[in-house]
């Protein structure tokens, strides 16, 4: 391992750990889910305890992407431009059944995942989820943050 | 047809047009507004809906009578136990069942834990809307401790589908008047807080009073009902005006309000709260405690099944946990003891041959309920005004046609008209005031 | 006033507008011609009827079998705590029916409801458009014509053509 290595290791982790605790999330609600989303970030289970309380109401200051509820075909290209604005690096939560799958709707109307639309890094499932699963599933991407690993071909000399 | 709207239409050229929505960060749940402003006075607004269209009526086309229980949970979501009752009341119109008293009681006291934590969140929402997010989050703190009972006795939080067709699913929980009383108890205080914060509050009375105002009569003509339209002085109440399980044997007022403006649908519901935790005290007093459980630990549905292949149990089995509260010996002062309307009960499911075939017959593809030939409508007050559902039945095991009369549809109809004139800061707080709710709103 | 002097009120004061009365489960219904609808409701929301309120307004499809289209109008009367169903039949070929804009201010909302839903056309609505679904939607959801699972997405979905 050469020393670059290491260095560019050791910064990933510091990177990641600074990353992970400091999560500003933007929640597009539309549905049931937003009610054990309001539960989740209020006093009794309280989201601020692992470092995601500060909910940003703009796409443009937010890096994880809470898709709270059902996703309709005609709400699908709102979210994609949702998704489009964020700035990198952006994370993003399937928060329950609905925006995993489809979930009991498998009609006409509804977006069947809303992988088919944007890249998911988490998926919660629950119709709709509990708080703790909510918890559980964010420690679960935290965790991916703290794991991931830079491109650092820019630092490299050629 | 020409693609542009109605306001884009008609929009004066010097005039500036404003988006806010669909996923506005301040509305809870997605419409769009569209706003005609000059500077920051609303000349004309045109709202737009169906963002949560998730095709409610058509899937039920395709449900069974019972499999479509768990869509109704999902129309109103902050109340989801007064969508069911009024399902499974119009269902027993049409069926002409006759639900025991304890199961009523126990109706009551779920519809009106949801009202409370229905009125609950509204007026966080609209609240928070307005700035104040202690508020908000007080009225959250008290929602859990209502939704503890509903979770003890439900199983589920929110999306329970507890209230069944002829009665409810399972007993009380051995406990639920403690959890009941914390609850009663725990809202009263937040009420009392929140009543601290807001009441006198010049910023908040500032932002509601005299905001998105409505006449009586515009208010009929947009067919509002339930709060809102109690807030114009109108005392339309489903419970009162056509009572329906025990709420005309209970001793609670129907609050109004004056002048119809934000202000004044926010003081209807913090009043209404107060007089839904009277009624829960009331019917809590009226709820008389259970018969003891029969003896013994409860087993495993697997292990009842072993069990049976030997020999026939000799006395009453206790299922699993899952299945505490729904014996066999509760289930008759639960649902209407009609075989038609509800689930066999599950000891005999699993236990003998002919517990089986029941179960196998009521879940059947073209067998179970089956309501006769007609159409019906029935309505309770729900969280927003009167839920009505308009169900055509043509004899088979699903409906021909269900349609839910959505009380949010015809308040949301009518946000166009109340922000005209106002200002761009007074979109959100009406909005909030209106409680505007997805599910219900879109189906 | 029971049920019935106020069903045959109704009957004297519209006449040959109702083409029939039926009870289901015990609410009164009216069976209406479809092109007497706009002037009978207009004529029930006065004194003495009074029905002040339009509950709900939906449809039913019966194309299919009868070859109809079957408009339900809900009223509510305030003063008398009454409801009345009323039903109009419009065929399934072309289907119309007067429209209530103007006499009830949540009409306008509840008809392009029905409009997109069953693509009933309202004559003399002046902004029949799309409500639920979008722009570009083919078809009417809620007629029994339309599959429940074809979708008609606005973006391009992944892993679909």
């Amino acid at each position: 391992m050469s020393g670059f290595d290491f260095v560019a290791t050791r910064l990933d982790t510091a990177i990641g750990w600074g990353r992970k605790f400091s999560l500003f999330h933007y929640p597009f609600v539309t549905a049931c889910c937003g009610m054990e989303y309001m539960s989740t970030a209020c006093a009794h289970f309280d989201i601020d305890r692992f470092g995601a309380g500060l909910t940003r109401f703009s796409p443009r200051q937010a890096d994880l992407l809470l898709v709270v509820g059902t996703i309709t075909h005609k709400l699908a290209p709102v979210l994609r431009t949702v998704y489009d604005q964020m700035l990198e690096p952006k994370w993003v939560i399937a928060f329950g059944a609905c925006t995993v799958s489809g979930g009991i709707y498998r009609n006409y109307a509804v977006v069947q995942g809303i992988d088919k639309i944007i890249p998911v890094d988490v998926y919660i499932p629950g119709c709709p989820p509990r708080p703790e699963t909510v918890l559980d599933g964010l420690l679960k991407l935290q965790d991916r943050i703290q794991r991931q690993k830079q491109d650092w071909r820019w630092a490299r000399k050629p | 047809m020409d693609p542009r709207t109605r306001l884009e239409r008609q929009a004066r050229p010097e005039s500036m047009l404003v988006n806010m929505g669909p996923s506005h960060p301040a509305m809870h749940g997605t419409m769009r507004i569209m706003l005609e402003l000059d500077a920051e006075r609303i000349v004309n607004a045109e709202c737009e809906i169906g963002y949560l269209h998730r095709g409610f009526e058509k899937t039920c086309e395709n449900r069974t009578w019972f499999n479509l229980l768990i869509y109704t949970d999902r129309l109103n979501y902050v109340s989801p136990l007064i969508n069911n009752l009024g399902y499974a009341m119009t269902m027993e119109k049409m069926l002409g069942l006759a639900v025991p008293e304890r199961a009523q009681l126990i109706r009551v006291l779920m519809s009106e834990l949801s009202r409370v934590s229905d009125h609950l969140t509204s007026l966080a929402a609209m609240a928070m809307e307005n700035g104040a997010f202690t508020v908000f989050l007080y009225m959250m703190k008290a929602r859990e401790f209502l939704w503890d009972v509903i979770e003890q006795t439900a199983g589920a939080r929110m999306t329970t589908s507890y209230i069944r067709i002829g009665g409810v699913r399972a007993d009380l929980r051995p406990g639920w008047r403690t959890s009941l009383a914390t609850a009663v108890g725990e809202t009263r205080r937040v009420l009392k807080d929140v009543a601290g914060l807001l009441d006198k509050n010049s910023i908040f009375i500032g932002r509601t009073r005299g905001v998105g105002a409505i006449s009586k009569d515009d208010a009929l003509s947009y067919g509002w009902t339930g709060p809102c339209l109690r807030s114009t002085g109108i005392a339309y109440d489903v419970r009162k005006a056509h009572p329906y399980l025990v709420y005309d044997r209970l001793d609670f007022e129907v609050p109004v309000g004056e002048c119809g403006d934000s202000y004044d649908r926010y003081s209807v519901r913090m009043r209404e709260m107060e007089q839904s935790l009277r009624i829960l005290e009331q019917v809590a007093a009226l709820i008389p405690d259970a018969a003891p459980l029969p003896a013994g630990p409860a087993i495993e549905p697997g292990e009842a099944i072993r069990r049976s292949r030997r020999a026939r149990a000799a006395g009453p089995i206790r299922l699993s946990p899952n299945l505490e509260g729904s014996e066999k010996e509760r289930l008759a002062g639960l649902t209407a003891g009609d075989g038609r309307a509800g689930v066999p009960p599950k000891e005999d499911a699993y236990t003998t041959m002919e517990g089986l075939i029941a179960h196998f017959l009521f879940f059947m593809n073209g067998k179970g309920i089956r309501p006769p030939k007609g159409d019906v409508y029935f309505s309770v007050e729900g969280g927003n005004g009167e839920v009505g559902f308009y169900i055509v039945s043509d004899g088979t095991d699903r409906p021909y046609r269900l349609h839910l009369r959505a009380p949010c549809f015809h308040i949301v109809s009518a946000l166009d008209e109340l922000i005209k004139g106002r200002l761009v800061a007074d979109v959100v707080p009406t909005f909030g005031s209106l409680n505007m709710i997805g599910g219900e709103l879109d189906r | 006033m029971g049920p019935e002097t106020l069903i045959g009120e109704i009957r004297a004061r519209l006449g040959p507008a109702v083409e029939g009365v039926a009870d289901s489960f015990g609410d009164p219904v009216l069976v209406l011609r479809a092109a007497d609808v706009r002037p009978a409701l207009a004529a029930l929301r006065e004194p003495p009827f009074d029905y002040a309120v339009l509950l709900d307004l939906t449809c039913v499809d019966y194309a299919a079998g009868e070859g109809r289209f079957e408009l339900v109008y809900h009223l509510y009367s305030l003063s008398r705590n009454v409801r009345l169903r009323l039903k109009a039949s419009v065929p399934a070929a072309d289907p119309a029916v007067g429209s209530l804009v103007g006499l009830w201010k949540n009409a306008e909302w509840l008809e392009r409801e029905v409009f997109d839903m069953f693509g009933v056309r309202f004559e003399g609505h002046p902004y029949l458009r799309r409500l639920l679904t979008y722009e570009g939607f083919e078809g009417h959801p809620l007629r029994k014509s339309y599959p429940w699972r074809l979708e008609q997405p606005r973006i391009p979905m992944k892993g679909e053509g």
